[in-house]
């Protein structure tokens, strides 16, 4: 038995130091994220380490083929006492770094531009507030065939808002981005591993989280909360581009049109029949 | 005193007289326990199934043709449904609460035994109401075991039409049987021991029951107020947790609820529901080690407080569970702090396991190997609490497969390798046979050296940011092939593991019949249970005259003393050294 538990330890270790199954490469400012994960596996893995060694010590050295008797020894106050104080000492020493992580997590720079994400069983669709940087009020009420997004038509700030309904989202490298969280239906969980920061879309509220990409690329969105039986399905491509390719192709999207009904708009703007047929197929 | 009325021993027990009175309608708490542990045996054995089900689809995608993405769902959440509430809860609470509270306290039985029987009947009920929903239209609910608001009740889950409702039943059904045994064993502990067995002479295990259960009466209301609403939002189109939605292209009727209420809801039972788990398999394992290590476990007084204070503490970490569902973010702050204190009476517990090996006699038997691999399979799983806890570090790590592994590490294979251990150990005292020695090794080399191969590297590839609850992951960028080799690897294993646990079947049916002859007291352990006058314990367990209790649960190895173990109901000698309690 001590053998085994022996040969299990020491294989956990090589294996976390070997494994090719580590964290994908960061691409977001949440390096205190990191840093706080990696001091948690250096604190744990030393107490793996070595509670389990001394156990192995012990059933080694205390097993009963030596022929011993056992010691009789109901309590040891003082040891206790220390082993309070020492495992107090190491919780608090992953708590702050954590703490201090969540701190940046909650405060949401000024400077942060918005990104509003949609979540409907099972695609993704975004919204950028227009030149006004005003995203327009919305309603679960107003979402129809014209209407995908819900946005409220006598608002005058939602009708330059863009609206990007194919799963498929451009953000501009190296700015902050407060990401705004809806949902239309139930919950989804807006997950992309490379950023670690993430959140949960919940139909009723508005839910948000930040992050500053840091690194040009193509990276994909995986629903991470349950949302039914084509959960698996619910992808996402999230772009990361440099401002001036962002700028370009920021352009080149729709906005919403007024009262008036969003299917003309779209098409008076010269959207494909393509994309108006998928926005309508989504509903 | 407290223990003055009953424990005068008054009142008459009723001696059933026909086979359908002793064991079928039986009032018996000893027989209730095997009837609750074979229905928890059997409905897991459902879960295990199921289990090895899902990881076909996860190791080996499509090679199954009748899993379909609804399938797996529902497998998925009858899975887990089965394995906390219906198995481990059942098993631990129901089985060993039953079995091992009277016989270690020196009652003669509950306090209630009419209730207690019909704790289990309706216990029953709710295991064969969840078992027909396979059965209904639709299938079961594939809502995931945490049936997560609002598409638990919308179409595009699994099981909308009928399983949920028979879920949500089950689980009302359950609780109304859990709450009958429940305040039996509560007030059993508080109104029935025996003379002399104070509160601060009873073994760990009936403390870690003891608490577990006060745990439970407090937490499952909050399931089962949520199961009603749920039920009536499903039902009636209450709101309770629906707000405004289009739910694929139709506007429903509900309006205002909170999905998120459910959750703290769920939660607030969910996260005592761990410990609920935990806490008799905290108390029988420091039985287990203590009587196998011929050495009293270490700082006795500690240990009690430690259950008590994680009892206490367990209804103040709820939200960990929540960090991320878009409740307000401040919550982070005290829930990751309440979270990582409740580390500390826990990792104190650890500590005392392993300084009672420490100078002790090991004695590698059977139990005894369970006992220990649940301190190493719990290291594991308890030092991996501490990143989900974390609150940024749970960020990244939520809902992916480094959740998965750390609670089915924690509070799957852990408290399952407790119950193992438990059932080798007292199996002599249920049946009065003994088990095959070799069987019962091998069985505990494969599952637990199975499970951690299973579950260790799970953990990497959660970190890699693989979410869960996926039926196939198609291509995917940083899904590197290696990822999908190991599911596979994982599902081998897993197979394997189901597979080995027909060696225990065959072990403990076979040797029911045909194993030796058991001793009264095979370990030479201190406790009550094994100082009954017949083995198996008689009807009232303790023929003409109560036991009284003269000391601790821990005198082995007494210096002086001319065995290394004293009976709790052997008097003072003189000689002996025993514990000030």
């Amino acid at each position: 038995m001590a053998i085994v538990v022996a040969v299990l330890i020491f294989g956990s270790l090589a294996f976390h130091f070997l494994t090719p199954w580590y964290f994908t490469p960061i691409a977001s400012n949440w390096t205190s994220i990191d840093t706080a994960v990696n001091i948690t596996f250096w604190v744990t893995g030393a107490v793996f380490v070595a509670i389990n060694l001394f156990m192995v010590y012990a059933l080694i050295r205390y097993s009963s083929k030596r022929g011993g008797k056992a010691s009789y020894e109901p309590e040891n106050a003082k040891l206790e006492r220390r082993l309070t104080f020492w495992t107090a000492i190491g919780i608090a020493t992953l708590l702050a770094p954590g703490l201090y992580a969540w701190d940046q997590f909650v405060t949401i720079p000024d400077s942060a531009s918005v990104l509003e994400v949609v979540g409907q069983q099972w695609g993704w669709s975004f919204r950028f507030p227009g030149k006004d940087g005003v995203l327009g009020t919305t309603d679960v009420q107003y979402v129809s065939d014209d209407n995908p997004f819900g946005i409220n038509p006598s608002d005058p700030y939602g009708r330059d808002d863009v609206l990007i309904s194919d799963n498929t989202v451009h953000i501009p490298v190296g700015k902050p981005i407060k990401v705004l969280l809806r949902s239309k239906d139930v919950l989804h969980d807006f997950y992309v591993p490379q950023f670690r920061a993430r959140m949960n879309l919940v139909p009723g509220l508005i839910t948000y989280f930040w992050f500053t990409p840091t690194k040009v690329g193509t990276y994909e969105i995986m629903c991470a909360q349950l949302c039914g039986i084509g959960h698996y399905t619910m992808r996402g491509t999230v772009i990361v581009d440099d401002q001036r390719t962002f700028d370009a192709w920021l352009k080149t999207q729709p906005t919403f049109a007024p009262a008036a009904g969003a299917r003309q708009a779209l098409n008076s703007r010269g959207l494909p029949a393509a994309k108006v047929k998928l926005a309508e197929n989504r509903n | 005193m407290a223990y003055a009325t009953l424990a005068e021993d008054l009142k008459e027990l009723h001696h059933p007289k026909t086979w359908v009175g002793k064991y079928v309608w039986s009032q018996d708490h000893k027989v209730i326990a095997v009837q609750y542990m074979i229905t928890a045996i059997a409905i897991g054995m459902v879960a295990l199934v199921l289990s090895d089900l899902m990881r076909m689809q996860i190791g080996f995608p499509g090679s199954l043709g009748f899993i379909t993405p609804e399938k797996y769902y529902q497998f998925i959440t009858i899975h887990g449904m089965i394995m906390v509430i219906y198995l481990l809860t059942a098993l631990l609470l129901g089985g060993f609460g039953n079995f091992l509270i009277p016989l270690m306290l020196g009652a003669r039985d509950m306090v209630f035994p009419f209730v207690n029987m019909l704790s289990y009947w309706v216990y029953l009920l709710s295991v064969l109401v969840l078992v027909a929903s396979f059965f209904a239209p639709g299938g079961p609910t594939g809502a995931g075991w945490t049936l997560y608001p609002p598409q638990a009740i919308l179409p595009g889950t699994p099981g909308r039409d009928w399983g949920i409702i028979l879920m949500l039943a089950s689980l009302a059904i359950f609780i109304v049987a859990f709450t009958m045994g429940g305040l039996n064993y509560v007030t059993t502990v508080l109104q029935a021991r025996t003379r002399g067995m104070t509160l601060m002479r009873m073994p760990l295990s009936v403390w870690g029951i003891f608490v577990a259960t006060i745990l439970a009466l407090l937490a499952f209301p909050a399931l089962f107020v949520a199961s009603v609403m749920m039920m009536l939002d499903r039902l009636l189109g209450t709101s309770f947790f629906m707000p405004s939605l289009v739910s694929q292209g139709q506007h429903l009727g509900y309006n205002g609820g909170s999905p998120i209420l459910f959750q703290h809801l769920f939660w607030f039972f969910g996260h005592p529901e761990v410990y609920i788990v935990a806490l008799p398999a905290f108390g029988i394992v420091s039985d287990l080690l203590s009587t196998h290590a011929r050495k009293n476990i270490f700082g006795y007084r500690m240990m009690v407080w430690a259950i008590v204070i994680i009892g206490g503490l367990s209804f103040a970490v709820w939200a960990h569970h929540m960090y991320v569902s878009g409740m307000n973010p401040y919550f982070g702050f005290f829930f990751a702090t309440s979270t990582l204190i409740i580390a500390v009476p826990t990792a104190i517990k650890v500590y005392n396991w392993v300084l009672t090996l420490w100078r002790g006699n090991i004695h590698f038997t059977v139990p005894m190997l369970f006992a220990i691999g649940f301190i190493f399979t719990f290291i594991n799983g308890g030092l991996t609490g501490l990143f989900l806890g974390n609150v940024s570090v749970d960020v990244p790590l939520s809902g992916t497969y480094f959740v998965v592994a750390h609670f089915h590490m924690v509070m799957g294979v852990s408290p399952i390798l407790v119950i193992f251990g438990a059932i080798y150990h007292w199996y002599p005292k249920i049946t009065g046979r003994m088990w095959n020695d070799r069987l019962g090794k091998i069985h505990f080399w494969f599952t637990f050296i199975g499970t951690y191969l299973i579950y260790f590297p799970m953990h990497y590839l959660g970190l890699l940011g693989m979410p869960r609850r996926y039926y196939e992951y198609g291509h995917t960028a940083f899904i590197p092939d290696s990822a999908h080799m190991l599911n596979a690897f994982i599902t081998v294993i897993a197979l394997g593991v189901g597979a080995s646990q027909l060696i225990f079947f065959y072990n403990m049916i076979s040797s029911y019949f045909y194993g030796p002859k058991a001793p009264g007291n095979p370990w030479r352990a201190t406790t009550l249970e094994w100082q009954t006058p017949t083995t198996p314990a008689p009807h009232g367990n303790w023929g003409p005259k109560l036991p009284v209790v003269y000391r601790w649960a821990y005198d082995y190895s007494v210096p002086g003393a001319p065995e290394d173990f004293i009976p709790q109901n052997v008097p003072a000698q003189g000689t002996d050294r025993h514990h000030k309690t």
